[in-house]
């Protein structure tokens, strides 16, 4: 049976979080899709306030500890990745962009990755499209087409009741899926002290050779 | 092996006393700190290169040349060199100078430096940093090889015939080392000519030291410039020390805390775990710096950083006679033991005139294999 590796990092900060849960609906549905198309899915999902102050370690000192080392590790080895934020002040959290200031800007080259974010109203659900999408554009990951965004109120009575957000889940999750199925970057994990080019190609190259 | 202290210059605020030293109290400490290693048998004193406050060292060939004049053995080095945003040709006319009046008492290391607006204030691109350090140093490795050179690159005019002078003393050139910290071009590239890779270490886990280490060893064979333990290998370390280890922490902590590479961050206990920082007695200090041969291998050069964070002058010379007298005798008789004969010291002036010689004398081409390559590979040359 094929297998693949499915990151999810959440941001959320209160238990228990809505961001948690629209995180945990997208592994779900993401898991059975995939299931469906007989790949076994092994999942790690990651809380960032878990490594909240490693995360701010890290970018005062310039290098992980050992615990936010491995969370990097395995994210960016991964063949897919659900990220999703709370929506503060009209963007991703300050955590939630300090743990992707932190990786190195080439460890998501070509992560097929699908956003979500929470907050309490859906006045703010372009979040998505104008802060989440942009990040990861910038990043080279392969971003689905669907972001899913929950207001508080999708969560009862006054959700939308027209494009529901399971329906939105199960459209992001199913895109999600067809790019994990074609992912093969766990397979592909590059040493990164190894080096494109050997050292006379270096020399040659800046001679335009 | 070779022991010493390194020094970043940094002109930082004490602060137990809120009192920053004047440009000119720090220069002359910094002084006073080269010449007291000396006296305490400390082998190599490095400077490092900086180009805006709150460092002063922008000149560092003439402050070795007063230390050279100050000094009978201690050996004069850099940490680092500005191999991308110099001229190449400068620094080969100033190490040589500087070789001549320190009697060869002079090595360098090179490094890419860490302050973006350096490159532009230099002309320079900072995105070109690594091609910048390998095209500057061909043409720096032969400028000391060669007595003319007709040279043509992509970061600096042309040179037809161009002798730098004054000449290498005893026509061989200052050993150099590389430094880097993250990037495994710059091993590659020591391994490459045959010359001395450094770690900087201190701000690092050990187990990224341990994989730059065992790729520049790897490559350093690859060349053929002899085994994997053979590769010149240099560790800095960072320490601090009282007779007592709680004295040691009690004292540090807070220039720890508001240093400026990693002050306001993780605690004193998380960065010491992490890193090869230690605060403690002479002996935990021992035991530490001893436990970096675990991973990296017998190697040949330990500098410290002694003078940083604030810390004042009569500190620092405090903890340099603890080095010396208590610290680096017990390192000089531990780290000899067991280490193989075919393990070469570091490179010295009158070790490498030697080695020219013997090689003359048995017939052999003394044209290093790296720089033979390195011409060929370069358009015009």
């Amino acid at each position: 049976m094929t297998t693949r590796t499915l990151a999810v990092v959440s941001a959320g900060l209160s238990q228990p979080s809505s961001t948690r849960m629209l995180a945990d609906k997208l592994t779900e549905a993401t898991v059975a899709k995939l299931a469906e198309q007989g790949i076994d899915v092994t999942v790690e999902t990651f809380e960032l306030r878990d490594v909240a102050t490693d995360i701010m370690h890290h970018m005062l000192t310039g290098f992980p500890s050992p615990k936010l080392e491995a969370v990097i590790d395995a994210v960016t080895g991964a063949d897919g990745l659900i990220a999703v934020t709370p929506i503060f002040t009209t963007s991703y959290s300050g955590l939630f962009k300090s743990f992707f200031d932190v990786i190195d800007a080439s460890a998501l080259d070509g992560m097929p990755v699908v956003i979500g974010a929470t907050a309490g109203t859906p006045r703010h659900s372009l979040a998505l499209d104008y802060a989440l999408r942009p990040m990861f554009t910038y990043l080279h990951a392969v971003v689905a087409p669907t972001g899913v965004f929950a207001a508080t109120g999708d969560w009862g009575s006054s959700a939308d009741s027209v494009k529901t957000l399971p329906a939105r889940i199960e459209r992001a999750s199913g895109e999600l899926a067809g790019l994990v199925a074609a992912s093969d970057r766990s397979a592909n994990v590059t040493d990164p002290f190894a080096l494109e080019r050997p050292f006379g190609h270096l020399i040659g190259g800046l001679a335009g050779e | 092996m070779q022991f010493g202290i390194f020094t970043v210059s940094d002109i930082t605020q004490d602060p137990t006393t809120g009192r920053t030293p004047t440009e000119n109290e720090r220069i002359k400490a910094t002084l006073t700190i080269a010449k007291h290693a000396e006296e305490v048998g400390l082998d190599v004193f490095a400077l490092g290169e900086h180009h805006n406050p709150p460092f002063w060292s922008s000149s560092p060939t003439t402050t070795l040349a007063y230390l050279a004049a100050q000094t009978t053995t201690l050996q004069l080095s850099t940490a680092t060199t500005l191999i991308t945003t110099n001229d190449p040709v400068k620094i080969a006319e100033d190490f040589a100078m500087l070789q001549h009046v320190a009697d060869g008492r002079v090595d360098l290391m090179l490094g890419r430096g860490n302050t973006g607006p350096v490159y532009p204030w230099f002309g320079k691109d900072i995105r070109q940093g690594i091609n910048l350090a390998i095209e500057n140093y061909n043409l720096l490795h032969r400028l000391w090889r060669e007595d003319f050179v007709d040279w043509e690159g992509q970061f600096r005019t042309p040179l037809q015939g161009f002798q730098s002078t004054p000449r290498p003393l005893d026509d061989v050139p200052p050993f150099v080392w590389h430094g880097s910290i993250r990037s495994p071009e710059i091993a590659e590239q020591a391994a490459y000519y045959g010359d001395g890779f450094f770690a900087n270490h201190i701000f690092w886990p050990a187990s990224h030291t341990q994989r730059m280490i065992a790729l520049y060893r790897q490559r350093f064979e690859h060349y053929e410039h002899g085994s994997a333990d053979q590769a010149i290998v240099g560790l800095g370390g960072q320490v601090f020390m009282r007779k007592n280890s709680q004295d040691a922490v009690r004292e540090f902590r807070p220039y720890f805390d508001n240093a400026p590479v990693y002050g306001h961050g993780p605690s004193l206990e998380e960065f010491t775990a992490q890193t090869p920082l230690t605060v403690g007695s002479p002996q935990e200090v021992i035991d530490r710096t001893l436990g970096f041969r675990d991973y990296v291998g017998d190697y040949q050069r330990q500098l410290f950083l002694m003078d940083h964070a604030g810390l004042p002058l009569k500190t620092v010379l405090e903890q340099l006679d603890l080095l010396g007298e208590e610290v680096v005798p017990v390192l000089r008789r531990e780290f000899a033991k067991d280490r193989p004969a075919s393990v070469p010291d570091a490179p010295t002036h009158a070790s490498l005139v030697a080695a020219r010689n013997a090689a003359r004398a048995s017939g052999e081409s003394t044209a290093p294999r790296g720089a033979a390559f390195g011409t060929a590979a370069v358009k015009g040359a």
